[in-house]
């Protein structure tokens, strides 16, 4: 996801000389040819988030289409007040970019894990967050936010999803990349691939799976919620991501305000905990229960239990 | 043109009465903190400040932020005397329905660039601006005011190392160094001192003035360099009323009834 996006803005700063990049002192091996291509483009400010935030919001308050760049929680949690104050009150051209969304950061450990952002950025005012699952995805997320006016936050991680693609990407739109009927799989982010690989082992027992991807977190897509909720039994939701406020937030808000009653609902992510085992993507997502055989094992007790 | 002091002193005393009416109908904090840097907003709205009240938005505009966003009244009054706002707006100042916040605010009041109101955000921003305006060729400077206490925060010292590294000479920073902060004087806090060399040492060119000398302001912030500026204002917390002087009280304490009236008479028989 990170290479999709490098190259998009490369693109996009190669037709838009008003683009800048700024990293905090991270992305080794990545920008080099951005860096060599448009110097003037780009700006390394240093191990300094909270001051890279303001550099941005004064360069976008100057007219600049910005984008922050960093790891896990450093461009978000680090300099969140610089976030809400500078750029999203005052309602900047600038995108926050993530790479290492989520378990992405692997053994690195639980600094490096991402966990909470998704659920700390959406309560932003003015804010657009978009978690794309697939690298097609990441290429359009990247594109339509450039384009989109005010503060957005794009949320890489090191996974992906693979799927067949129906329907176009729009921000603020789900994209369902699986049609069924018993339970809807809503996912954000690369882990959308449980969910599919869960909908596959499910269709053998004649268990059909929508499953959607939610890769815009803010504005989510309420008619894809309703829809979802009309048209299929139960709703799963799964996030690298605390369960509190982040993508089974906004789900279920939409559900109690719209008076929507799936017959089950189920929130996968963190329970409310830090990531404190030591383990790559696949063993930290197996460990809480993001995998895909716990996706399944949830869907079939969900149904059994109707 | 030459420094019209006479003019520019009478300018804070104006901005002294407005912020002590806007304090005591609104029954706010943070007057002692307006006066201690109202000859400096007087000094940069008055004779330094290339801006147009009638062009807020004019792109060659020198930009001020007030990082010390709690002095705000101050901001609003300077902005009301050289025209960006209405002198009858000033009363509307902390009331329920205002466009005038306690921090200072951008929203619906032209002439302000940033909302502030959290300390260490100023300079960071200025500097963020001051950055576009060099990779676009602008002339214009980019003014920030902080206070001492703010200097404990570390997010400014993160945008004095980039404003250095990247030799902003387009910005200047004007430090109101009254010596108190909200619970304490800052020496007892997180002493500041060797404070100039601190920032020499950083790389910026370092004027320490008496924060309430029209003339030393007026030159202190006309002058140039090929570095980023600072100018340490050694000002008194309280400027023009006495009891206020140097005393942590009045950083938070309203001025009202005989101490209101008390408070006026001093700064119009100045």
């Amino acid at each position: 996801m990170r290479d999709t996006f490098i190259e998009e803005l490369t693109k996009i700063a190669r037709n838009d000389p008003n683009v800048l990049l700024l990293t905090g002192d991270l992305g080794f091996g990545v920008f080099e040819n951005f860096r060599k291509e448009y110097p003037k483009q780009f700006l390394n400010v240093g191990v300094a988030e909270q001051n890279m935030s303001m550099i941005a919001a004064g360069l976008a308050l100057k007219g600049k289409r910005v984008f922050t760049y960093s790891i896990g929680n450093f461009p978000t949690l680090r300099c969140l007040e610089q976030i809400r104050n500078d750029i999203c009150y005052h309602d900047l051209n600038v995108t926050i970019v993530s790479i290492g969304g989520g378990f992405s950061y692997g053994a690195l450990g639980m600094s490096h894990h991402a966990t909470e952002d998704l659920s700390i950025m959406r309560a932003l005012p003015n804010i657009t967050c978009v978690a794309p699952s697939s690298l097609e995805e990441t290429k359009d997320a990247t594109f339509q936010l450039y384009k989109k006016k005010g503060p957005s936050y794009l949320r890489l991680d090191k996974s992906n999803a693979s799927y067949d693609k129906s329907e176009n990407f729009i921000l603020g739109k789900a994209l369902k990349v699986r049609e069924g009927e018993d339970v809807t799989l809503i996912a954000a982010g690369g882990v959308l691939q449980e969910a599919l690989k869960a909908a596959e082992s499910l269709e053998g027992s004649s268990i059909t799976s929508r499953v959607l991807s939610m890769h815009t977190i803010k504005p989510i897509d309420e008619d894809a919620i309703i829809e979802a909720v009309k048209k299929t039994k139960g709703i799963i939701t799964i996030e690298e991501n605390n369960i509190l406020g982040g993508l089974g937030g906004a789900v279920s808000e939409v559900c109690m305000e719209r008076n929507l009653r799936p017959l089950f609902f189920k929130r996968l992510g963190m329970r409310d905990e830090y990531s404190s085992v030591v383990g790559d993507q696949d063993f930290l997502r197996n460990h809480y229960g993001l995998d895909h055989v716990s996706i399944a094992t949830h869907v079939r007790k969900l149904l059994s239990d109707i | 043109m030459p420094f019209d002091k006479k003019f520019s002193e009478s300018l804070a005393k104006s901005i002294r009465i407005h912020a002590l009416n806007m304090t005591s109908s609104g029954n706010s904090s943070h007057v002692a903190s307006v006066l201690s840097i109202a000859d400096i907003l007087s000094v940069l709205y008055g004779s330094v400040l290339n801006i147009k009240p009638e062009k807020p938005d004019w792109a060659n505009r020198d930009r001020f932020i007030l990082s010390k966003g709690h002095a705000g009244a101050g901001v609003y009054a300077a902005l009301a005397e050289v025209g960006f706002l209405p002198i009858s707006i000033l009363k509307e100042h902390y009331q329920n329905g205002s466009i005038l916040s306690g921090h200072v605010s951008h929203k619906g009041v032209p002439g302000v660039e940033l909302s502030t109101g959290s300390l260490g955000h100023g300079l960071g921003v200025a500097c963020g601006i001051a950055y576009a305006a060099k990779l676009d060729g602008d002339s214009f400077r980019i003014f920030n005011l902080m206070s001492d206490g703010e200097c404990d925060e570390g997010s400014n010292w993160e945008a004095v190392l980039f404003a250095s590294h990247h030799k902003l000479s387009n910005v200047v920073n004007i430090i109101d160094y009254n010596k108190l902060q909200s619970l304490d004087s800052v020496e007892s806090t997180l002493s500041l001192e060797p404070f100039k060399d601190k920032w020499e040492a950083f790389g910026w060119k370092t004027i320490e003035i008496n924060g309430h000398s029209h003339q030393d302001l007026f030159s202190a912030l006309n002058s140039s360099s090929n570095r980023p500026t600072c100018i340490i204002a050694n000002t008194i917390k309280g400027k023009g009323v006495s009891f206020m002087e140097n005393s942590v009280l009045w950083h938070y304490r309203s001025p009202q009834g005989d101490e209101f009236e008390k408070a006026i008479i001093e700064v119009e028989n100045a």
